[in-house]
């Protein structure tokens, strides 16, 4: 199986993005983000549609989106947030807002959908197909190198920013009486999980990013409630989804991968709740 | 926004050019469809919307993506699969959040899971299916104008059996939804009720989605209710708010895609959010004037006592 060069890209590039989903994915269901995950996943799918559309590289629509999208969605929680003085409802409201933006976002998406099969005569439901639910197995040698860097990348600064950001979570208002830049993290992390979705959508598709994010950090929460041992059991459980996964793919080739990673990934929370 | 040749028919009689979008049946059969679909998503949303389970109405809507794809493997009308995975989808989050109850984080996390399963297996079956990816565009945009007649009395049976349930846990619902702790001392089964709700919920979203497809499900089921409950807290006002606003925006999204190359559900996106921008506008600036006028009260009571 090792022999072939896609397969060794699939799990270069799998396991980084994985690793990079389970660590930051921890975080995002201690912060209750998991909605703004989901945008983000479906927010890639426009950005590289736009990307194709204007004719410039994909990778380039998809960052920025996602990014961008992150980054505001951040911004606008913050807002609401120190408006509410700490509601218990706050995030709720988050949620309608995100929901529209992203359903607009989503229809943006459909424009450029048709706007690239009106320009360039077929193709379009391929590379929808490729954007919405991923081709791991068609990542090259250079592709899986960057992958496996960004990942890596991301998964070093999410842990250098851990601990002020799992203090500002816990307390925000404490954090921030004692000067924690409570506002700059939730931007900062909103954006950094902006370009491991990103990343993300190349390895497992952006409709299918959620799962990874979601699942294996569920199940580290449902085990454990200490820090570290949360976040290394999430990042773990989230490689093991994804490398059992591409085993499987690989012996079963009516099962597409991305179906495959994410059956073992929800097995493994399905797991984590029955147990207690 | 597009090039002058897209709309030719377009004149300055609008009664004409309504003429004209009426003689066509398969547009007078849209229309109907969007009205039906837009009151009753404009119901449901409206307390969806206040109970803050959009996460959960977005995954149900997610769901009629695996149904119509394993409808369509399977070789059934693609609207057993909608109800079918969508009545699945509610018991699974009402089963699976009742367990990490008390924690939203908990819920959250257990939605996410059952999207991602849900679209996994949406995927799954697509490929199953043979590969014919070109279905998968209406699969998830949905395609509004190919409504036949069957569908549209379909959809009027499911949206006044929504109505109908809607109304009879209606009060309670009400109740236990802007204040669970008050409801269940007062006897309310507010777990019952929840689970009641997201049937409902599953129930319109799996017509609606017929509509609109999953992924644009939104625009009709929250931005309608998000933009009245933005302009007015009272609850019958920003319902009939809601449903005015839903049959809005879809007459003019479907008006204007007549007109036009592009896709009626980008439309229905811009408008639905365009309405909530400038609901939240408005409220902005009327706050801002607002302040002016309590700092000098509040200046005025506090020099008086």
């Amino acid at each position: 199986m090792l022999s072939h060069e896609f397969m060794r890209n699939a799990l270069l590039a799998g396991g980084f993005v994985a690793l990079a989903c389970g660590v930051c994915g921890w975080f995002v269901v201690l912060r209750g983000q998991v909605f703004a995950g989901d945008a983000l996943s479906h927010v890639a799918f426009p950005g590289a549609l736009a990307a194709a559309a204007a004719g410039v590289d994909e990778r380039i629509g998809l960052f920025a989106a996602t990014v961008a999208v992150g980054a505001g969605i951040g911004l606008l929680g913050a807002r609401t947030v120190a408006a509410r003085a700490g509601a218990a409802g706050a995030a709720g409201a988050d949620d309608t807002a995100i929901g529209i933006a992203f359903t607009f976002i989503l229809g943006l998406g459909l424009f450029f959908l048709t706007l690239f099969s009106l320009g360039s005569a077929g193709g379009s439901g391929i590379q929808a197909a490729h954007t919405l639910f991923g081709s791991i197995f068609g990542i090259g040698a250079g592709e899986a190198r960057l992958a496996a860097a960004i990942g890596l990348a991301v998964v070093l600064l999410v842990l250098a920013i851990g601990r002020p950001l799992l203090f500002a979570t816990l307390a925000p208002d404490v954090a921030a009486a004692r000067g924690v830049p409570t506002r700059l993290l939730g931007v900062g992390f909103l954006a950094l999980l902006g370009v491991v979705a990103a990343e993300a959508t190349q390895a497992v598709g952006a409709l299918l990013l959620l799962g990874l994010l979601a699942a294996p950090a569920a199940a580290a929460h449902r085990i454990t409630s200490r820090p570290l041992a949360g976040v290394a059991l999430a990042g773990c459980l989230a490689v093991a989804s994804m490398v059992v996964g591409l085993v499987l793919a690989y012996s079963l080739p009516w099962l597409p991968p991305s179906t495959a990673v994410i059956a073992v990934a929800v097995a493994i929370y399905v797991v984590s709740t029955v147990r207690r | 926004m597009q090039p002058e040749s897209v709309n030719p028919t377009l004149g300055w009689n609008l009664a004409r050019d309504l003429g004209e979008v009426l003689e066509y049946h398969f547009m007078v059969n849209a229309l109907l469809a969007g009205s039906v679909v837009a009151v009753m998503a404009g119901a449901v949303g409206w307390l969806m919307v206040l109970r803050r389970e959009a996460f959960a109405g977005h995954t149900l809507s997610i769901m009629s993506f695996p149904g119509a794809a394993a409808a369509a493997l399977v070789g059934i009308a693609a609207a057993w699969g909608y109800f079918a995975f969508c009545g699945a989808g509610a018991v699974a989050i009402a089963l699976l959040s009742g367990r990490g109850r008390g924690s939203v984080r908990e819920q959250g996390a257990a939605i996410g899971t059952v999207q991602a399963t849900a679209l996994a297996l949406g995927f799954l079956f697509v490929s199953l299916y043979g590969g014919v990816l070109g279905d998968l565009e209406s699969l998830l945009f949905g395609n509004i104008l190919a409504i036949s007649d069957g569908q549209v009395i379909g959809l009027g049976v499911v949206a006044l059996v929504v109505l109908a349930a809607l109304a009879v846990v209606a009060r309670p619902l009400l109740f236990a939804s802007v204040d669970p702790d008050v409801a269940s001392a007062d006897g309310v089964r507010v777990g019952a009720l929840s689970v009641a709700f997201l049937l409902i919920l599953g129930a319109s979203v799996a017509a609606t989605s017929q509509i609109t497809g999953p992924l644009l499900v939104f625009a009709l089921l929250v931005a309608p209710a998000a933009t009245a409950q933005v302009l007015t807290a009272r609850p019958a006002l920003s319902l009939a708010l809601t449903v005015g606003f839903g049959l809005l925006i879809v007459w003019l999204g479907m008006g204007i895609a007549y007109f036009s190359v592009y896709p009626a559900g980008f439309y229905v996106a811009t408008i639905a959010f365009g309405l909530y921008l400038l609901a939240r506008l408005a409220v902005a600036l009327r706050a801002r004037l607002a302040r002016a006028g309590a700092r000098r009260v509040r200046a005025a009571v506090v020099g008086a006592g």
